[in-house]
Order: structure tokens, then sequence, then C-alpha cells
């Protein structure tokens, strides 16, 4: 390969991961911006993140076209198309992240009656810890960093203790309160999206760790499976 | 003696006279050596004369070459703040502080690898020239709930420079003077009820007059207050490590060094619990970027919980052990009766307690937890616990180890 298109090759995996890097800005907006909204019963603000997530999707769309573009003309090899892959995954992931926060920008309207009370108060904390994985998936990502990504996939297990905890209270609560059942579905489902989104993020951080290292990470422990049988 | 005369012709004149003197002196004539040397001695004296200066002293030095003038790349390096220029996308230019926030490999790659906000990549990646300065308000550069101001200006058709201002400490100056007050007065507010209602009955003749009564009452009276006491003490420690949450500490502490201390004070305290004590010295040294009061707290917190939580009898340890290629890990185990996995998460958060009274009867103010996270997030570390219900429970603090002297390119 000439000089000149080996640089232009360069510019274009550039061009990839600063998209990837865009793209996860958005997303985390977005997750932050609908915990806020739910936080504050704020229907403007979730009305603007359902909105916003066209965005990411267009994003996606660009650089799903600017890999075919470049896989077409620059038949990459080996390590580059592995980056080329990677960067097409993990883009994919981050729009799914994306979709995760629309959706719970959409129940928010649909869970006012139950603000203020305990189950609620949970999701704020679950919240913050999945926007902090986000948040060094991406930037492990931008840096190539693989132990930034190990911690990541670390704070999985924290998520999923999490979630395990507003299940066993959210059921307690509804069978104490019958008549909010309708809402509190909704607020499983918000704690079930969040605790997706870490996973999404342990996903990202796994690809980081790869692309970084040329290995997989080492087998994470899981948090309690509550899908097991109780008298394990 | 006003006559100027520069040192090269003066030295010239004083080796004339010398050797004339030299020459009249082989010729035996005194009068003549006499005033070859008075002449010598005026050249020395007009040598001694200094070429008059300029009249107004003491100027700094003015530019006289092209390299003189200063560049863009001095210029940005020379600003504390984080200082970035943007050339087509990309970062040309990024200062110490700025490389230190976003990471060394900022340099040269495209922007929104280094910020991604979205505020940021629409001004700068909208498709519309930038032609006007912005500023805007970011949360989540370096730590997660860090705040900046940035600003963005034009340079030129296709440089534009980014400057960051860190605005958390008065965010946080003004959060915690919020959250002092609802804290304190809920937490206050029981002991003192407790404290007031003992009063009303000592005061009352038959409950006052009776002696064990009394004596008793008063002692809840002194274990009350000693608590509110104790959680006053918390408070004002949290809402100081608070304040100083985003400033990097910038002393180097030894873990190992500090462990023993703390083992020491441990043992001589004469708490029963002290005998269980084991340290596990798996590192000689451990130096990190810390505090040294801020530390020695974190420790003597875990240590705390570890005697009050673990079963008496069982030992409890701490551990220095190496992390990471440049983390070191600080842990506390105990065997007492473990965390479920439900209440993990929210532990440090403050005044949470798994049973309530079980933890005031043991004296716990419920922020000890609390007050480790704060520290561990100033010194850019992470806290992890791992608890096995029935066997016992496992603290761990991972810290970045310090770089030699000066530790300041850590961030």
């Amino acid at each position: 390969m000439t000089e000149h298109t080996v640089k232009a090759f360069d510019q274009e995996i550039g061009e990839l991961r600063a998209m990837v890097a865009e793209m996860g800005g958005r997303a985390e907006a977005a997750i932050a911006d609908a915990m806020t909204a739910l936080r504050r019963r704020d229907l403007e603000l979730a009305q603007q993140v359902v909105g916003n997530d066209r965005l990411i999707d267009e994003l996606e769309a660009r650089l799903e076209k600017l890999v075919v573009q470049t896989i077409a003309l620059r038949a990459p090899m080996a390590d580059d198309l592995r980056v080329i892959i990677a960067a097409l995954r993990i883009a994919g992931v981050v729009e799914r992240i994306g979709d995760y926060a629309k959706n719970i920008a959409k129940r928010v309207p649909l869970i006012s009656h139950l603000a203020g009370e305990e189950p609620l108060a949970l999701l704020p904390s679950m919240g913050q810890t999945v926007r902090e994985m986000v948040k060094d998936a991406l930037d492990a990502f931008a840096a190539r960093d693989a132990d930034k990504a190990l911690a990541v996939i670390d704070q999985d297990r924290a998520v999923d203790d999490f979630y395990n905890s507003v299940f066993r209270t959210m059921v307690t609560f509804m069978m104490e309160n019958p008549r909010t059942i309708s809402e509190s579905a909704h607020v499983l489902f918000i704690a079930k999206n969040l605790e997706r989104v870490g996973d999404h993020a342990t996903n990202v951080a796994e690809m980081v760790y790869y692309a970084a290292t040329g290995q997989h990470p080492p087998e994470r422990v899981r948090g309690q499976d509550i899908l097991q049988q109780q008298d394990q | 003696m006003s006559v100027r005369l520069s040192r090269p012709p003066a030295l010239a004149l004083i080796a004339v006279a010398v050797g004339a003197a030299i020459v009249l002196y082989l010729s035996d004539s005194w009068a003549a050596m006499l005033v070859c040397g008075l002449s010598g001695l005026f050249a020395a004296m007009w040598r001694r004369e200094e070429a008059p200066g300029p009249i107004v002293q003491n100027r700094p030095p003015q530019p006289t070459e092209a390299s003189d003038q200063p560049d863009l790349q001095s210029l940005i390096g020379a600003l504390p703040d984080p200082a970035l220029i943007v050339a087509a996308g990309r970062i040309a230019t990024a200062n110490r502080a700025a490389l230190d926030l976003l990471g060394n490999h900022v340099l040269g790659d495209d922007v929104r690898l280094a910020i991604r906000h979205p505020a940021v990549t629409e001004y700068l990646f909208g498709g519309r020239p930038v032609t006007a300065a912005v500023r805007m308000e970011l949360v989540g550069i370096g730590a997660p709930d860090q705040s900046w101001d940035l600003r963005i200006a034009p340079l030129s058709q296709t440089h534009q420079l980014v400057l960051l201002s860190d605005r958390s400490a008065r965010q946080a100056a003004e959060r915690m003077r919020v959250d002092f007050v609802a804290n304190a007065s809920h937490e206050l507010r029981t002991p003192l009820a407790g404290i007031l209602g003992f009063i009303e009955t000592l005061k009352d003749g038959e409950a006052g007059a009776d002696t064990p009564t009394r004596e008793r009452f008063l002692a809840i009276m002194e274990g009350e207050a000693r608590r509110m006491q104790r959680l006053i003490d918390d408070l004002i420690s949290l809402s100081r490590i608070e304040a100083d949450k985003f400033r990097l500490p910038d002393q180097t502490v030894d873990l190992a060094d500090l462990v023993t201390e703390i083992a020491a004070v441990v043992r001589e305290n004469g708490h029963e619990r002290g005998r269980d004590l084991v340290v596990d010295s798996g590192l000689a040294r451990a130096p990190v970027r810390g505090d040294q009061a801020q530390l020695s707290q974190l420790l003597h917190n875990l240590v705390s919980n570890a005697m009050k939580y673990g079963q008496p009898g069982t030992p409890f340890t701490i551990a220095v052990r190496p992390d990471s290629a440049d983390t070191v890990r600080l842990s506390v185990t105990d065997e007492g009766d473990g965390i479920a996995p439900e209440h993990l998460p929210r532990l440090t958060e403050r005044f949470y307690r798994i049973d309530s009274s079980r933890s005031r009867a043991i004296g716990g103010t419920g922020l000890g937890l609390a007050i480790v996270k704060h520290i561990v997030e100033r010194h850019r570390g992470r806290l992890q616990i791992d608890s096995v219900p029935g066997k016992g429970t496992t603290v761990s603090v991972v810290l970045p180890v310090a770089n030699g002297p000066d530790a300041s390119t850590k961030a």
C-alpha cells in the first residue's frame, strides 16, 4: 500500500472511532437526562430524550455506511479488519444503550404517583452506578485502556445485586399495595433497563479489552441469579 | 578622569609603559623609569573607568531575534487550567493540565475522543463554521460528578481554542451546606428527644429521688449525648472531605507504614478485640499519592467496623498487596455475620443501616463507610466490598501507586 492510501485509511479508522465516541456521548446524556426526568417528574425533559434518540440512530446509520465503504475501498486485513468490525459492534451496543434510555424516558409519565415512595428511592443510586460504568467503558475505549475496561467488568456484579434488591422490594410493595401494581411494573421495567445498560457497558468493556490485549478478559463473577432455584 | 578609554587600548598603554620602563632601566635612567611607571599608573586608573550605562536601569531584556516571539505552543503551555487548540477537528496542542485531565493519548486525536458531550460535538462537528465564542456548562469530565465551564473561541478559519475551568469546588460547597442541615437535623433529633425525655422524667419528684433509677437514666443520657458528639464529629469530617473532593492530594503516603502505625494503636488500646488483629504484610513499601490524615481516618474506620461487626474471638486482618502494574490494594477482612448481597450496593449511603438497633447499640454513627467512600473518590481509587453471609466481609481499597518524588503526572 502506498503511504497515501495508508494515511487515508488511518483517517477513516480515526473517524470511525470518533463517531463511536460521539454516539457514546449522546447515549450517556440520554441516560442522565432520563434519570433526571424520572427524579424530577419532568415530562418535557423525558420528551426530549425520546426525540433525541433519533440522532443516535442516525449516527449509527452513518457509521455503518462508513464501515462498508472502508471495507469495500481498502479491503483491510487481519488487525485492521478487526478494528473496523469492533467499531461497528461497539456502535451497535451503544445504540441499544440509547434505546434503553429512551424506554426509561417513555415510562416517566406513567409512574408519577409513586414518586417519593421507597421503590423509587433505589433507582437513582442504581442509575448513578450504571452511568459511571458507561462513562468508564467509553473512556477506556477512547484511551484503549485495558485496565479501565477490567474495572467496568467488575462493577457489573454490583448492578446485578442492585437489580435483585429492587426486584425483591417491588414484589413486596406490590403485594402490599395492589392498586399500584401497574405503576410498580413500570418501575420494575426501568430497573431492568438499567441492569441491561450495565450489561451493555460490560460488553463494550470486554470488546475494548480484547482490542487492547488480544485476549478475552478473565471470566467475571456474576451476581446472584434469582432465577436459580431457592434451595440450591 | 573623564576621558573614556576602553580596555584594550588601556592595556596596550600599560604594556608600552612597562616595556619602556624596562628599556630605560637597562639604560640606567631613573627619572625616565619613574615617568614610565607613572604613565602606567595613570593608564591603569583610566582603565578602571567603566563606560557609563543607559540612564534608565534594570529593564527586562529586549527581544532581539525572531525566536524571542512567543508561539501558540508556549502560550497554551503556560496556562494553569486545561486548554486545547483544535485544528480541523483534531487536538493540535494541549497543555499539561489538559493531558492530566483527558489522558495523555488525546494529543493528535479527534477531539470527540477526548470530549464527547453532545453540546461540544454539535458545536464543532455540526456542519456550521465556528464563528462566535461560546460558553457551556458540562458535567462528567474527569470524575463522574465534576462540573466544568467550557469555552470555545475561534482563532482562525481552521483553529479553535478550548478552555476548561473547574466549577465543581464551588458547587460542592453549596450542596454541602444544604445536605449538612438535612442530614444533621434528622439524625440528631432522635438522641436529643431521648435526652429531653429523660430530663423531664428526672425533674419529676419520684423518679428523680430514687438513686438507682436516677443513675440508670443519667447513664443513658450520657450515652446518647456521646452518640451525638460522635455524630457531629463524623458529619463535620464528611463535610470537610466533600469540600476537598476534587482537589488531588499532594503528599506521598506509605500504606505499609500506615498499617503498622494503626496496628500498634489498636493493640495498645487494650480493647478486647485488639488481640484478634492480624497484619498481613504482603508489601514492605506501598507509596501512594494521598493525604496522610484522610488515609489514616479511612483505615481507622474500616478497622473499627471489623472490630465491631466481626465475631468476638475471631481474627480480623489488614493486608496491603499489589493489585496491578500501577495500583496497590489495601483490605480489611473480618469473620462476622457477613452482609446479604442486596444490601451491598447501599452500604456507603449515609445513615444506611442493615439493623438499626444493633448498629446504634454498638455505637455506630452510620457515616463510617460514607466517609471511606468519599476519601477513596478523592484519591481516585476504587472501593470494593465483598461479603459472604455467615462467613465474613472484606472491604478493599485500590489506590494508584505514586511514581517517584514528583507524582504530578498521574491523574
